[in-house]
């Protein structure tokens, strides 16, 4: 964990093995900005559920891949960027799931996006050289 | 050391699994292979308590997604109950509540069947 003009960092490999570590990561520094226990969980999931796509969906769970998280803060937000080097996410051909029709045909998956969107105030996915970053913005 | 483990109880013919921790992309498997071995012994009535459940991702809600369907056609049900505050909120920001019936309290659930 390095600590530069008051951003974080934590490299990763790509593993849920360390969910909870980014999970505490997170939590740990929006924590010390006062941010309201509601604040923090909702912070923790967004954060849970973007580095788990990253796993599941662009490094299609093969290990030892690298994951950077950054988390920084502005007088009025704390922002979270994630970057990984597998495939990118394409916003614009996600859906919304339908969770009454995925039970029927015994689906799961497709909620993490969906999450992310609903807990942070907001979400951008950035393509830079060869890093995908998707940026989580809560408000203070 | 995984932060999460799952107790089984029986109730008459009514399985109970006291599920503690946090569950996410990782230990969702561990919840998984539970409710299979449940459904391969025909226990097809479930209920799951969640009071000591602390945190939960949407892989923990996929479990529960990927065999309601099964365990209902078979005549059973997987009820949830006694879930804190901020993990009710989760399966509510999905719409749970009306797929699944989530109750404040284990009696409720087990009277239920």
């Amino acid at each position: 964990m390095a600590t530069t003009d008051n951003i974080h960092t934590l490299s990763v490999d790509a593993s849920t093995e360390y969910l909870s570590e980014v999970r505490d990561f997170v939590a740990t520094h929006a924590r010390k900005v006062g941010l309201s226990d509601k604040d923090i969980s909702e912070i923790r999931l967004a954060v849970d559920e973007a580095y788990t796509n990253i796993i599941k969906h662009a490094y299609k769970n093969s290990p030892s891949r690298p994951v950077r998280i950054e988390l920084g803060f502005t007088n009025s937000q704390l922002w979270i960027s994630i970057m990984d080097e597998g495939e990118g996410f394409k916003p614009e051909d996600y859906k919304a799931p339908n969770i009454s029709k995925r039970i029927k045909n015994k689906q799961r998956g497709g909620m993490g996006v969906f999450l992310i969107q609903k807990l942070m105030d907001q979400v951008q996915y950035n393509q830079k050289g060869p890093y995908n970053e998707i940026r989580m913005v809560k408000n203070l | 050391m995984k932060n999460f483990s799952i107790a089984k109880r029986q109730i008459e013919d009514i399985s109970v699994l006291d599920i503690s921790g946090e569950l996410d992309a990782h230990t969702a498997s561990q919840l998984e292979n539970s409710l299979k071995t449940l459904i391969d012994e025909q226990s097809y009535r479930i209920v799951v308590n969640c009071s000591r459940l602390e945190y939960i991702a949407s892989a923990g809600l996929g479990v529960f997604m990927a065999y309601i369907e099964d365990v209902r056609s078979l005549g059973g049900d997987i009820k949830l109950t006694n879930m804190t505050d901020r993990v009710y909120n989760v399966f509510d920001l999905l719409g749970f509540p009306t797929l699944y019936d989530i109750l404040d309290d284990e009696k409720e659930a087990v009277n239920g069947f």
